[in-house]
């Protein structure tokens, strides 16, 4: 085996393969520190800001990499892969139409029997709320038609989902939170500011194309906030945290904006 | 959507640590068991790619492509050999 | 060899296709003309990205088909039905055209002679491919570890490199196949999907801590591992590689 037998006590390690390399710090079990000699490797608890030209936000399709790439890949000649012809201003920043939905997901798909199954609003309310799954059901309902954006390039237009709006579930909430945390089954995360979910902007959708949210799509109910990226939609979400602080979820905390307004192209924080 | 395992996140870590780094063993920080990262579970179809401890499903890596660099966060380790 | 293979920055490379080789009805084989390759070790593979002319770009990982000793680079690609890469590579790709892709990568699911034996290499459908270029490198050096293979495929006709496999299997290489969905006529190998008694009978003697190498989809590879560990074979010389959509 080629790594050597060195025992090192990581922390946070991220790696950067443009930076200049030096050695990382490192914490040992003795609380001594020792270093990993790895080329390009640097100790960071926060994703450094990466000054790049400022853009202003366009509702029109780019059609040129955003960023100048080191390396010019060739053009494959033939390949489109899946994509659609539609009307630009539809299509923000660097996003590409499918007619496919792809599946996307960072862990198992869970699988929680709807009689176990609840949403809960919590956290910076004078009472926690939830409602089962049959309470939820009950709750007024619309049928939605919107185009999502997913921030590794894929957009889908005309999405047809039924669900409850987020007002609904919030109109009997006193708070005075800023924040949300949605949380999801298998331990996923995603924040946003509260007045992104409200005002028609968020939906708990559990049917999509008039047949019962998948549960590789997010089923039995998603989070439905088609005006950010979608991982923003968190799949299998179980309630609403409201937060006096935001606290980034799980995307976020890895890179991800915080925002993440596909118009403006925020993928990545510091973007 | 079956996972896959560390091997397909083999070109990742290589690009972000400069040398091969599948046949390397990471303890779970929260289970505590050892993995081989090419024995991972792993997630590529997602905004990262992420790795899962095979023993106890916690979150090991994930590996983030922003703007052509590889950033690789390792919180879910405690180990690394 | 070994060395420049693993260390060095790895960097995207563009390579000529010099040749296809249709080898069943869904894989096809690609030969390619890479200037800057150094070499590589058998079980490695390589990250293909192709490039639409917009700017859209696309991304998969084959494994390595050839074996450093053979004169070029070669993948073998199976077609998905709804895959997004692997229908351009095997259907519309042209020798002459240019193919970017990086590597080699991989220092886990690998063979070379001072990893010893015996071998058991445990293929299901395309998940041969990375085997193959373990059983040409053993070819190539006159390896002496006694091999074996088990290739679960689905008919005889989606065997990759059958014709390969028989010639080899005419030498010291000991090969056995297991057709899961439908057989020819007379035909006296392994008929089903493979379990704890097919890995009882093909498995080499415990004692014998023979080195395994199973490849292929996800629940394959599983069912294999799972079988073999509960057969008494040590986990920590069961290599496992899994292929899927991605």
């Amino acid at each position: 085996m080629e790594m050597p037998a060195r025992r090192v006590l990581i922390e946070s390690v991220v790696c950067h393969d443009r930076l200049p390399s030096f050695v990382a710090p490192a914490l040992c079990g003795a609380g001594k520190r020792r270093s990993w000699p790895l080329a390009n490797v640097i100790k960071n608890v926060a994703i450094p800001t990466v000054a790049h030209r400022r853009r202003t936000a366009r509702r029109v399709a780019r059609r040129t990499p955003v960023r100048e790439t080191r390396t010019v890949s060739p053009i494959s000649r033939g390949f489109h892969g899946r994509r659609s012809e539609v009307d630009p201003a539809r299509v923000p920043p660097g996003q590409y139409v499918t007619p496919d939905f792809p599946v996307l997901s960072a862990g198992p798909t869970p699988h929680t029997p709807l009689a176990a199954w609840s949403f809960t609003v919590r956290g910076s309310v004078d009472e926690p709320v939830s409602w089962s799954w049959d309470e939820l059901q009950a709750l007024p309902s619309e049928d939605i038609t919107v185009d999502i954006h997913c921030v590794t390039k894929w957009s889908k237009l005309d999405t047809r989902w039924t669900g409850v709006s987020v007002d609904t579930l919030l109109a009997d909430v006193q708070t005075s939170a800023e924040y949300v945390l949605a949380f999801s089954d298998g331990g996923y995360t995603t924040n946003l500011p509260l007045e992104d979910v409200r005002d028609g902007q968020a939906w708990v959708a559990y049917a999509y194309d008039g047949e019962p949210l998948d549960p590789e799509h997010g089923g039995p109910a998603r989070l439905l906030v088609p005006h950010l990226y979608f991982w923003k939609s968190a799949k299998w979400v179980r309630g609403l945290e409201l937060r006096q602080e935001d606290e980034p979820g799980f995307w976020e905390g890895f890179g991800y904006n915080n925002y993440g307004d596909p118009w403006k192209e925020q993928r990545y924080a510091g973007d | 959507m079956d996972a896959l395992d560390g091997n397909a996140i083999g070109g990742m870590l290589r690009s972000a640590f400069g040398e091969e780094m599948t046949a390397a063993t990471g303890v779970c920080a929260t289970c505590g068991k050892p993995n081989v990262l090419a024995e991972l579970r792993v997630y590529l179809r997602a905004p990262g790619a992420v790795g899962r401890c095979r023993h106890c499903g916690n979150v090991v890596t994930v590996l983030v492509e922003r703007h052509e660099v590889t950033c690789v966060d390792l919180r879910g380790l405690a180990h690394l050999t | 060899m070994e060395g420049t293979a693993l260390r060095g920055r790895l960097t995207w490379q563009i390579g000529t296709v010099i040749e296809l080789i249709q080898e069943t009805a869904r894989t096809r084989s690609i030969v390619l003309d890479l200037p800057e390759w150094r070499g590589h070790r058998a079980g490695q593979h390589v990250d293909v990205r192709l490039t639409a002319d917009d700017g859209y770009q696309a991304q998969r990982s084959y494994s390595i088909a050839s074996a450093p000793e053979d004169g070029h680079l070669e993948i073998t690609v199976e077609r998905l039905d709804d895959g997004e890469v692997s229908p351009y590579l095997v259907g519309e790709l042209r020798p002459g055209d240019a193919l970017e892709l990086r590597g080699p990568i991989g220092g886990y699911f690998v063979w070379e002679a001072s990893l010893g034996g015996p071998l058991l290499l445990v293929a299901g459908g395309s998940g041969v491919v990375p085997l193959r270029a373990m059983l040409r490198h053993h070819s190539a050096i006159g390896s002496t570890v006694p091999m074996r293979l088990l290739y679960s495929a689905r008919t005889l006709d989606e065997v990759i490199y059958r014709d390969e496999l028989m010639k080899s299997a005419e030498g010291a290489i000991d090969v056995r196949f297991t057709l899961t969905r439908e057989q020819p006529e007379g035909w006296r190998g392994y008929a089903r999907r493979i379990d704890r008694e097919l890995l009882a009978e093909v498995a080499w003697p415990v004692d014998d801590r023979s080195l395994v190498y199973v490849c292929g989809p996800t629940g394959f590879v599983e069912t294999a591992a799972e079988a073999l560990v509960a057969l008494g074979h040590e986990p920590g010389r069961i290599r496992t590689e899994r292929f899927g959509p991605s």
